[in-house]
């Protein structure tokens, strides 16, 4: 191997790996055994289920909306704190990562008192008819919540850097603001947007804490996929566990490749020319 | 036409722009946290005191800074490691293990505590040789640090690698020509170079290992006074309808939130350029 | 301390770097290695620094081996092209920095370190300036403090990557010279990379001229402006005009121009002469050799002028430059016609069958009548 000027690569490379390897690795590869030493068969009838089928639509469709919720809040919400000054700005730009820093525990219970049919806003939405907590849409908000920081996050220095000079040449052609916007900023941002969308996704797709106080956790109904790998730890069915776990994994792992597909499309101008 | 003063229903558009952000973040943001503290003063203070100075509630604090105190260092030095290797180096298999270094973010909790019940619990790879042994590390404390190193392990790595990345390694060969040794060189250039997005990392990757419920959840085993992390304390309690006690324990957490959200503002805006280079988000 | 350098090649994936260069450099030298980007000469510096290191090849330093040396053993100071200061560091701490890294035992008393940093600020003319941050200096402060943080550790070998690189001209050309005084009054070996042949013209007492990872030529200042070796050396260094010549009755021939009887004895039927614009002669005589050229444009510069001049002989526009007093003298306009023809030129065979320069065939022509 040719020397390298440096010191440290040699050490840092089996730390690393020395420690990836316990501490991840090793691990989920224990999953990967545990679920495959069932058979395909039992796999099948284990996941085709209709509790796990529902649990998993649930987790995996409501991250969908809840992330496509953010990427439309967080660009809105970017969008403002970037261009505009106003009183509590830089207030609310601290406060953007409370999701972050906030225990999902303690989301949890706030959601959900505040929107329990005897919370300040449960009792409003209730007056027409709107049930947020322990329905989906409970389920929903609460992964809306802990995505929010990651789109408004991930935008934030792109907007900063992006050039005004591209919108007043856009203006100076004829173009109208919607025209600027849709036209040439959007496009600009959408490799940004969508990495924020796939951060808010995995974050939401695997979301824990915040989600069982609010959903209520009806099977069938408002039940997340994650809180039903609880159960069935609680059951002492590991094998159930890991078939689910395994499955969350590998679901969130090809969602995240089609995510990064896209964005690689999206971002096809930066690419050097062939 | 000066950009100085728009015409009306342009700044009638901004307004409303500005109105929608801000209405959103007060609804999503500020709400949920005033709830926490108003529902836990709500008996009063002397009530709010007595509940947190419940030996139970002692006893999950104690155990929290025991768990972070531990996940924190370990993931501290891996970070430093894994971002020297990843900014200073070319190697095959680098993006790879850069998927890897990130893998945490995209694993769910409460997998991340299944696997280790998996490894360690009775029933798994080790089990039955550590129970043997008499060692116990799933529902007990070395369950809780694992699996908090696992969820909080990407925190250092992710704030360094860009940061080291865009600062280059000229200063660390100029330091080499100029005769200092490995470990000179690194006390002496790049740590001071890195400081305040370590401390930045540190920060964020503190505030989860405090905060974590879902992997600990699951190897916690739920033994009050022992394996009951604040969190886990927090559940327990919303579970009995200690509701006062549950927002008391969880505005303890919301303190440290907001604290550490204080510190990190104080750190970018006052050593913004020391610490960018980092993508914000992807926490 | 003298420096051999022996048959030293670095291949990166798709191209070579440095393809077997070979080089002297003399105790006490002042070397520059010119050449444009990616030519290797960066590469051959960070070779010398231990910051890369060479596919094959030795160097060898008074006999023993450069290249088994570690970058901390070499005794060499190395001031990059952005500096690399410490940016945590002050202008006083960065000087001192290579001493306070020594072993316990090789290491100077801390009182003796601050009175060696004191010296080298005054040496570099930064004396006051120890407490200021890099943040806080101009461009050409910044460039004396790595200047001083090398010869801190009193370097046998004193490396410069495009020293000048980062600065405006007016700086530029003030730190040359006092670079240039401190190397004579310091006596060290100084090996410094640019691209930029004024610089290198001005500064070295010998220049390599780098192409592709080899050496085209080296020799003093004069030596390549005067007698480029080769046609990229021609091209590289100052201007030059590009004539095609033909073998026309046995003699070289361009545009009804030619050089007389060559030295190759009439073998090659294709050559190519450069010719400098201020060898370019504007008052030839209609018995010479010669073309006759019309004045298109006329480009003031300073103390001399570049002249467009239109040859409908050779189809060409060829530039000459003439002082701006002669110029002024001979009232010359746009639009007048002229008769010219080299003064000096270098001329190089091309091979029949593929066209490229023939490796080591150059000649020196010079007119006698006009020279």
């Amino acid at each position: 191997m040719r020397r390298r000027i440096l010191p440290g690569f040699g050490l840092g490379l089996g730390y690393t790996l020395a420690y990836l390897g316990l501490v991840v690795l090793l691990p989920l590869a224990a999953l990967a055994w545990k679920a495959s030493g069932l058979g395909a068969a039992e796999l099948w009838r284990l996941l085709a289920a209709p509790r796990t089928l529902a649990a998993l639509k649930l987790s995996f469709g409501g991250a969908l909306l809840a992330a496509s919720v953010n990427a439309l809040a967080g660009l809105l919400v970017a969008w403002v704190l970037v261009r505009y000054r106003f009183p509590g700005r830089r207030l609310f730009d601290a406060l953007i990562d409370l999701p972050f820093a906030l225990p999902t525990a303690v989301a949890g219970i706030a959601l959900t008192t505040l929107y329990a049919p005897n919370g300040w806003l449960g009792g409003w939405l209730g007056t027409f008819g709107i049930k947020v907590a322990y329905t989906p849409l409970g389920v929903l908000l609460a992964m809306v919540f802990v995505g929010f920081p990651f789109v408004v996050r991930t935008l934030q220095p792109v907007l900063e850097s992006l050039e005004r000079d591209v919108e007043e040449a856009a203006e100076s052609l004829g173009a109208r603001r919607r025209q600027v916007f849709v036209r040439v900023i959007l496009p600009l941002l959408l490799p940004t947007l969508l990495t924020g969308f796939a951060l808010a996704l995995a974050r939401a797709v695997g979301e824990y804490g915040s989600v069982i106080f609010i959903a209520g956790n009806l099977p069938s109904y408002s039940e997340i996929a994650p809180l039903l790998i609880v159960q069935k730890l609680e059951q002492f069915d590991y094998a159930g566990a890991a078939a689910l776990g395994t499955a969350m994994l590998l679901a969130s792992f090809a969602l995240l490749l089609a995510v990064t597909l896209l964005q690689r499309w999206s971002h096809r101008w930066a690419e050097p020319a062939r | 036409m000066s950009a100085r003063r728009p015409d009306l229903p342009l700044r009638l558009r901004r307004g409303a722009l500005v109105l929608a952000a801000v209405g959103f973040m007060a609804l999503f943001l500020l709400l949920p946290l005033a709830v926490v503290f108003v529902e836990a003063l709500r008996a009063g203070v002397t009530a709010y005191l007595a509940s947190i100075r419940q030996p139970e509630t002692l006893a999950a604090i104690r155990l929290t800074l025991l768990v972070a105190a531990i996940a924190v260092p370990l993931n501290l030095v891996f970070g430093v490691a894994a971002a020297w290797l990843m900014a200073r180096f070319e190697f095959r298999g680098k993006a790879l293990l850069g998927a890897f270094i990130d893998l945490p973010f995209s694993v769910s909790p409460v997998v991340a505590g299944l696997v280790y019940v998996l490894l360690f619990g009775a029933q798994g790879w080790f089990g039955p040789w550590l129970d043997a042994h008499g060692v116990r590390l799933v529902f007990a404390v070395p369950g809780l640090v694992l699996a908090t190193v696992f969820v909080t392990l990407p925190f250092v790595a992710r704030e360094l690698i860009p940061l080291m990345q865009a600062q280059g390694s000229e200063e660390e060969q100029a330091a080499r020509v100029l005769g200092a040794s490995g470990w000179q060189m690194f006390a002496r250039v790049t740590l001071p170079n890195i400081r305040w997005a370590l401390l930045y990392g540190v920060l964020l990757c503190n505030a989860r290992a405090m905060g974590e419920f879902g992997a600990v959840s699951v190897v916690s085993g739920h033994i009050r006074g022992l394996t009951t992390t604040m969190p886990l304390e927090v559940e327990m309690r919303y579970n009995e309808y200690d509701f006062a006690g549950a927002f008391a324990v969880a505005s303890l957490l919301a303190l440290l939130a907001l604290l550490t959200l204080a510190v990190k503002s104080l750190l970018e805006w006052r050593y913004g350029g020391e610490i960018a280079g980092r993508a914000r988000g992807g926490h | 301390m003298a420096l051999e350098l022996s048959r030293l090649s670095r291949h990166f994936t798709g191209f070579a770097a440095l393809h077997e260069v070979s080089l002297r450099i003399a105790p006490g030298e002042f070397l520059a290695l010119l050449g444009p980007s990616g030519s290797g000469k960066t590469t051959l510096l960070r070779i010398l620094a231990g910051l890369d290191h060479p596919d094959s090849g030795s160097v060898s330093r008074d006999g023993e081996d450069f290249l088994a040396m570690g970058a901390r053993e070499r005794g060499v100071g190395l001031v990059f092209q952005h500096y690399a200061l410490f940016r945590h560091l002050n202008v006083a701490e960065n000087v001192a920095f290579g001493l306070r890294v020594r072993p316990r035992r090789q290491r100077p008393s801390p009182a003796e370190i601050d009175a060696r940093v004191q010296r080298l600020l005054e040496r570099v003319q930064l004396q006051g300036l120890g407490r200021r941050y890099p943040a806080q200096l101009s461009g050409g402060q910044r460039q004396r403090v790595a200047l001083a943080r090398a010869l801190a550790v009193e370097p046998g070998l004193l490396l410069l990557d495009e020293p000048f690189g980062a600065l405006d001209a007016q700086v530029r050309v003030g730190l040359r010279r006092w670079l240039r005084e401190l190397h004579e009054e310091l006596g060290l070996t100084t090996v410094f990379v640019t691209h930029d042949q004024e610089e290198a013209l001005e500064l070295a007492d010998r220049v390599a001229v780098m192409n592709q990872g080899r050496i085209e030529q080296i020799g003093t200042p004069e030596a390549i402006y005067q007698k480029p070796a080769t046609p990229f050396v021609c091209k590289f260094i100052g201007k030059a005009n590009h004539l095609p010549l033909r073998r026309v009755q046995g003699r070289l021939d361009a545009g009804g121009w030619t050089p007389g009887d060559d030295p190759w004895q009439g073998v090659p039927a294709r050559a190519v002469a450069y010719v400098r614009p201020e060898q370019l002669a504007l008052d030839v005589p209609e018995t010479a050799p010669g073309w006759t050229a019309r004045l298109r444009h006329v480009y003031p510069a300073g103390g001399i002028a570049h002249l467009e001049l239109a040859v409908d002989a050779l189809a060409q526009v060829l530039e000459a430059d003439i002082a701006a007093e002669e110029l002024a003298r001979c009232g010359l306009q746009p639009g007048a016609v002229l008769r010219v023809a080299p003064r000096s030129a270098a001329i190089f065979p091309l091979d029949d069958r593929t066209g490229d320069t023939v490796a080591g065939g150059r000649w020196s022509w010079s007119c006698r009548r006009h020279g």
